[in-house]
């Protein structure tokens, strides 16, 4: 047949063409290795938050993230709902009431200074970006709210794929995680310049942000391991949750819709048959 | 097409009203009675579930919009809202950002299938080009769309594709400017990009009430791509037999759709959308929504601006003279040995043009990309019109009555002898 070998000869000039062209573009594309795909509590249908990791996170947002880096979407309520955190709403109260709040103008027309109230938005450590680049040595720290969906690693064919039916949608954290695990020395041949630092994952390798995390930083009062690894999961657990507050809630509901769906295609498939029984079709 | 029944109107009140407006009849001889080929397979309740995905973008649009701002300093902010506040704004714009996804999908399988059995072909080319329409103004729509998060994909996507029209000799950056409302992409754009993407769905409804129409006077095509011949033995009325299967088809597509939605809602997007724009930091690789990646390889995959934005536009607009370009009398690519080999070749060939269009615009995937688009006009310039001159299709089936027989009668798909020969035009 020739059509047949015709065919056969075009799909196998696409695979031969594709592979051929992967080799540049992944040695173009930076050197920076794939993260590790960590195995995460809020992963596959039935994820949930770890409730201990991400209070954790918070600790380690808290004390370390929150001192360069905003979040301008995080409300102190949100540390209270369901599906996060899951602080008391008199914890909530007073982590905000450790926050001065601007606020104003009052009836005299003044700007004041108050302490923050659950449905104040975590504040930002600068008055804004060029104060924030002055004091970070010209780089900008991004704002956290929805970092955890704003990073991810390129997978590529038939990766991407795969993923499409694993449900992968850890990218982010996985990033997160490699980065603060990231820094070490430079090779003997990269040149770091004044001001950065060097990290296996960032793009480039020279990134503006110092090594934030060093073992025994942060005290944990539920027994875990006060090292940097353990501090980095828990912060970026945390910072999915920020980026996705109501991923429980969606995967709750997914199953539940998932549950209607098939039996439903069930109940019509045999209507359809039945209906059609006497249709040579 | 005539129906299996005529609507009669029994009561009084009824009767006064349907010599007023036949409106009911319409919905009756439309939706009830409009006869079917028996032979139709699930491909074809793709054009129920589009229909379907339509008012389901509208419907959730029309609810984000009561919450979304197209104000450049928070339209970013807005979207977070919705995600964070708004009671259920998470689900409403996760259906509304993977329902872009599921038409494209589903408008993708309805053109392929319409390819496959030569259902543009006579009686149905003006069916065609209002399908084709109906494409252009979805992507129009969904370009739009998605500059309204205002991240950086949607603020370098914008800058990108807006700035094609600046390839136009002389009036090009007039004409830019004029769609920017400034000097570069910015607040006017966003406000006009928004006022566009609420009306262009109406557009879109009102050309597919149009298609429909046409759909309805010329009668469907089929697996066999032959004419109907006798209502009763080839046809069955739309209800209870299509209705029932085009709502299978819709519910087993919301069951994919609901995969996405729920548990990866944010795999066709791009990572980026969420960082906001910033017109001081252009992103490493600027890549558009993934339904537009075919095209975005043959607009990078020519070395001159003002070519690659013609070759992007022709590549579309040669879709709407396929019925005179595709000579051969036979429909249906089950009757056409060579066709059919062309066509996965081709639907390869398309496949990879997407995948080239995600990837950096540089070494082999830049040769490789010039092959395919090569390949992919050459498939409609060159190829059709050919193909439809030596090619030998296989004897057609006498009625589609017969073809259903044949079917059962083998267990296959062939057809039995004594089969008519190809039908003229």
């Amino acid at each position: 047949m020739t059509i047949r070998r015709i065919l056969f000869g075009a799909a196998a000039a696409l695979l031969v063409s594709t592979q051929m062209a992967a080799t540049p573009a992944v040695a173009a594309g930076g050197e920076q290795p794939i993260p590790a795909r960590l195995s995460w509590s809020f992963s596959g249908p039935f994820g949930t938050f770890d409730r201990g990791q991400i209070q954790r996170g918070f600790k380690v947002f808290k004390e370390v993230c929150a001192a360069c880096h905003g979040a301008e979407f995080f409300a102190f309520r949100n540390l209270a709902q369901p599906g996060g955190p899951e602080f008391s709403e008199e914890q909530a109260k007073q982590v905000a009431s450790e926050y001065q709040i601007h606020d104003g103008p009052n009836d005299a027309g003044d700007m004041f200074d108050r302490p923050g109230r659950l449905s104040d938005h975590w504040p930002s450590p600068f008055p804004n970006s060029n104060a924030a680049r002055a004091a970070n040595g010209g780089a900008l720290p991004p704002d956290l709210s929805v970092i955890a969906k704003a990073r991810a690693s390129h997978v590529g064919f038939p990766g991407f794929i795969l993923d499409a039916f694993t449900q992968y949608q850890e990218a982010g954290p996985d990033y997160l995680y490699a980065l603060l695990t990231g820094y070490r020395d430079p090779p003997a041949d990269v040149n770091v310049q004044p001001g950065l630092h060097y990290n296996l994952y960032f793009p480039g390798h020279q990134i503006a942000m110092p090594n934030p995390l060093s073992d025994g930083q942060v005290e944990y009062t539920d027994g875990a391991a006060q090292t940097v690894s353990q501090y980095a999961e828990d912060v970026s657990a945390f910072l999915m949750w920020l980026a996705e507050p109501h991923l429980e809630a969606r995967k709750r509901i997914g199953f539940q819709v998932m549950i209607f769906l098939i039996v439903f295609i069930g109940l019509l498939y045999y209507t359809k048959k039945k209906v059609w029984s006497n249709i040579a079709h | 097409m005539e129906g299996h029944s005529t609507y009669q109107p029994k009561g009084k009140v009824a009767q006064w009203f349907e010599s007023r407006l036949p409106i009911v009849g319409l919905i009756h001889s439309s939706g009830i009675a409009y006869p079917v080929p028996k032979n139709l397979n699930y491909l074809w309740t793709f054009g129920a579930i589009l229909s379907f995905m339509l008012v389901v973008q509208i419907v959730s649009g029309i609810v984000l919009a009561m919450h979304y701002a197209a104000y450049a300093p928070v339209a970013f902010a807005r979207v977070e809202h919705i995600m964070r506040d708004v009671s259920y704004g998470w689900m409403i714009r996760y259906i509304h950002a993977n329902g872009a996804s599921m038409f494209f999908i589903a408008v993708y399988i309805h053109m392929f299938r319409g390819m496959y059995y030569g259902s543009y072909k006579a009686p149905r080319e003006v069916l065609w080009i209002l399908g084709v329409i109906i494409y252009l103004l979805m992507m129009a729509t969904a370009f739009m769309g998605y500059v309204l998060p205002w991240g950086q994909m949607s603020f370098w996507g914008a800058t990108v594709i807006t700035n094609l029209f600046s390839a136009i000799p002389v009036v090009g950056g007039v004409i830019v400017e004029w769609l920017w409302g400034g000097y570069s992409v910015g607040n006017p754009t966003l406000n006009r990009f928004f006022s566009l993407h609420y009306l262009l769905p109406f557009m879109i409804a009102g050309v597919v009430g149009l298609h429909i129409w046409a759909l309805h006077h010329v009668g469907q095509n089929n697996p066999d791509g032959i004419d109907i011949k006798d209502i009763h033995k080839d046809t069955v009325p739309f209800t209870p037999y299509a209705t029932l299967k085009d709502l299978l088809g819709i519910v087993v597509f919301l069951l994919f759709f609901s995969w996405f939605l729920f548990y990866a809602p944010n795999y066709m997007g791009h990572p980026d959308n969420y960082i906001p724009a910033n017109p001081l930091s252009t992103p490493a690789h600027i890549v558009p929504e993934w339904y537009f990646l075919p095209f975005y390889a043959i607009l990078r995959s020519i070395p001159d601006k003002l070519g690659g934005v013609l070759a992007m536009f022709a590549a579309i607009a040669v879709l709407a003279f396929l019925p005179w370009l595709d000579t051969s009398r036979v429909r249906s690519a089950k009757y056409r040995p060579m066709f059919k080999v062309f066509f996965w070749v081709f639907a390869v060939v398309a496949v990879g043009l997407g995948y080239l269009g995600a990837m950096p615009a540089e070494g082999g995937y830049v040769i490789v990309s010039r092959i395919f688009t090569v390949y992919y006009f050459l498939h409609f310039l060159v190829i059709l019109p050919v193909l439809g001159l030596v090619e030998h299709p296989k004897p057609l089936p006498a009625s589609i009555a017969d073809a259903v027989l044949a079917k059962h009668a083998n267990g296959g798909a062939t057809v039995v002898a004594g089969a008519s020969a190809p039908e003229t035009k």
